[in-house]
């Protein structure tokens, strides 16, 4: 077996900091991992471990920095928190199940599958009380969508503040979710002209409930018990959450507990006090549902700088809209002088990230590098400049702003903000 | 939906608590306008009257009807119109004794917030100004979201514990701190509703996006000249470590 020896340990160690930013260069040769060819690697001379060692598998030990981080400034305690999803690992439009980033406010309840009970009630011909193996046996969706907090990137409202994709961008994930639609359960429970608005409630310690309009009840959302190929994880609310496609974070209830049908919405504290928009003028917008289209560069950015000097590179990227598909994403290299037109990868689904590339000859010279979305509704993703000027000086939510990223000569990627 | 089966028949009767809209009306308490808006909202503007439902009401049979004490003990969303509010009441002097107890180390002696958790009093009037506060007191629009609020989700540690009565008096005393109740306010499931908060009126509730129109213009924008850096985020010193175990940004760590 080969040991690494001291020159290639300290290079293993410098790879991690800025050292090995600074000592490439075209023609710098990459730390070479002990073993390289002509010899065999230590795991090609051995055998590895078996079926029986690791029932649920886990990521390697290597990707041990791929963990939903948070800002810890940001609240007062830890179970009312946010953390982030690391999309500058995320090589495509599904996001893993263990980094999906979580947001809630009584921490995670450990719901016992068995006395989960869902009640659909209020202003409906016949109130459901229904167990989870009920619930599985109605007809259902499996459907790929993004939840977005519409928290996502507040911290850059008032300027660049953290140098960091997974933290300005990471409050979004985007899982295959697989369970009963709404409308299927609210025809079972049979509705009145006018039952016009849904609160679902969740069972974890804040009892979160939001107001839906029916209109949206009936068109797409989902009661889900499934995620990307395994249950629902506790932190985005096993055992059966609401999904609300292409709609602010929030009103996606975990832990669903209760669909309760009403005439009119009940002006909850998470649709007053939070997730509404206090305007410059004092004015607040209320019922801003809708995540307007985004995109982001995941590849370069702060996390993932350009490590090997001048020479190709594939600039990788996601976008989406809580309105429909992605019909083009553009990219500038300039900071917004001039654009050209990214490749978008197949699948392009409804509320859905889309992956978007751009093959780019890097000079070794500063950029400014960007990305821009329009969604099948026509709607340009703004410049923050824009978005200042009606959402006011220091607004909280609906952050989609268009991202730049200052690339160094030394390939270090920094977030800006450009007037 | 539910064209073919509407008929007053089958409505529950007025007043029924799980309608969801137990109040004979809004009137005083949620403005004309707003009721219209939300009425809207709800139903697409009168589309969901013509949808048609994909299966009648009990078709595939699963599941149990719950009772109405089921119903009840899970049916905690108070409206505007205060439906659903229970029977008791509370007064600020009952509240302060609770609050002492139950709030204060989180919330600050006169709810001004401690530790970084949110203050409750304050700020009314600022919110058209450069420095606004939102608090209960000067952002919330209902009352009757306070006391749903700490009813279903207070205190933090052991939450939807609190008695009505309980629940009321935090209520009287958390609006009276923000002056917007006297001290011998009773909070009850009359009152509550038509307690007029000062931000009542300034929520929009349609919204009005998309209020920005960027194009998507393709070659010369705008002028390089004109691209200047106005903030970067490496010299704010605020990002955690991104590498290595996860940064929880205390000193000495
Ligand atoms: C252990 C700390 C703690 C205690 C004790 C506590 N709270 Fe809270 N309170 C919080 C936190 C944290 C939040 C914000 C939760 C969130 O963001 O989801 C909050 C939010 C609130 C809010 C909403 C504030 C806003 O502007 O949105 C009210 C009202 C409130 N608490 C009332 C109370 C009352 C009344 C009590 C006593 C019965 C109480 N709290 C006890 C921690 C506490």
């Amino acid at each position: 077996m080969t040991k690494p020896n001291r020159r290639d340990m300290f290079r293993l160690g410098a790879a991690a900091g800025a050292a090995l930013i600074a000592a490439s260069g075209r023609g710098a040769r990459a730390a070479s991992p002990p073993g390289a060819p002509p010899a065999d690697n230590a795991w090609s001379n051995s055998l590895g471990h078996g079926v029986d060692s690791k029932p649920y598998g886990s990521p390697s030990p290597f990707e041990k920095n791929v963990v939903r981080r948070y800002v810890p400034w940001l609240s007062p305690t830890r179970d009312a928190d946010a953390s982030m999803t690391p999309l500058q690992d995320q090589p495509g439009i599904i996001t893993s199940n263990g980094v999906f980033f979580e947001r809630y406010h009584a921490g995670v309840p450990q719901v016992d599958p068995k006395a989960f009970r869902l009640m659909i009630s209020g202003r409906v011909k016949k109130p459901l009380l229904l167990t989870l193996d009920q619930l599985m046996r109605y007809p259902s969706v499996s459907r790929i969508h993004f939840i977005e907090c519409p928290a996502n990137g507040a911290t850059e409202w008032p300027a660049a503040q953290l140098n960091s994709l997974q933290l300005t961008h990471g409050m979004i994930g985007c899982a295959e979710w697989t369970g009963v639609l709404l409308s299927t359960l609210l025809d079972e429970a049979g509705l009145y002209p006018d039952s016009r608005w849904v609160t679902a409630t969740g069972s974890d310690g804040a009892h979160m409930n939001r107001s839906l309009p029916m209109m949206k009840c009936l068109d797409d959302c989902m009661i889900a018990w499934g995620q990307n190929g395994e249950a629902v994880r506790p932190e985005q609310g096993y055992p059966a959450r609401l999904v609300v496609p292409g709609w602010q974070g929030n009103v996606n209830v975990k832990w669903l507990r209760q669909i309760q049908v009403g005439r009119e919405p009940w002006i909850t504290r998470e649709e007053t006090s939070e997730y509404s928009e206090l305007l410059g003028d004092g004015t607040s917008l209320g019922f801003t549902w809708v995540m307007d289209a985004k995109s982001v560069i995941t590849f370069p950015c702060p996390e993932k700088p350009l490590t090997q000097g001048p020479g190709f590179y594939e600039i990788r990227g996601l976008a989406w809209s809580g309105r429909g598909k992605v019909k083009y994403v553009d990219i500038s290299l300039d900071g917004g002088v001039n654009f050209q037109r990214a490749r978008l990868d197949n699948p392009i689904l409804d509320k859905c990230m889309t992956r978007f590339t751009l093959p780019w000859w890097w000079d070794g010279k500063v950029a400014l590098i960007q990305s821009r979305v329009t969604d099948e509704t026509g709607y340009v993703q703004p410049t923050i400049v824009q978005k200042h000027k009606f959402w006011g000086a220091d607004p909280v939510y609906e952050n989609n702003s268009i991202q730049t990223w200052q690339v160094l000569a030394s390939g270090a990627v920094n977030n800006v903000q450009l007037s | 939906m539910l064209g073919a089966q509407a008929g007053a028949a089958q409505t529950p009767p007025p007043g029924s608590p799980h309608d969801g809209n137990a109040a004979k009306n809004y009137a005083g308490i949620v403005s004309k306008k707003n009721l219209q808006i939300w009425r809207a909202e709800g139903d697409g503007d009168g589309t969901l009257a013509h949808d048609k439902p994909a299966t009648k009401p009990g078709y595939y049979g699963i599941g149990a009807v719950p009772s109405a004490a089921q119903i009840a003990g899970w049916t905690i969303a108070v409206p505007p119109s205060g439906a659903g509010l229970p029977a008791g009441s509370g007064t600020a002097a009952a509240g302060a004794t609770i609050y002492a107890s139950h709030c204060a180390m989180c919330h600050g002696g006169f709810g001004e917030g401690a530790h970084n958790y949110p203050a409750l009093v304050g700020g009314v009037g600022s919110l058209g100004g450069s420095s606004p506060q939102k608090t209960v007191g000067s952002y919330w629009p209902y009352a009757t979201t306070v006391w749903d609020y700490i009813n279903r989700a207070m205190p933090f540690y052991a939450p939807h514990t609190l008695k009505p009565d309980e629940v009321y008096a935090l209520t009287a005393y958390i609006l009276n701190m923000n002056g917007v109740t006297r001290s011998d306010w009773v909070a009850d499931a009359k009152s509550v509703p038509l307690v007029k908060m000062p931000n009542r009126n300034a929520f929009n509730w349609k919204d009005p996006r998309p209020v920005t129109h960027n194009i998507a213009c393709m070659k010369n924008c705008v002028s390089p000249s004109s691209v200047k850096i106005t903030s970067n985020a490496v010299t704010m010193n605020l990002t955690p470590r991104m590498t290595g175990p996860v940064d929880h940004m205390k000193a000495g760590q």
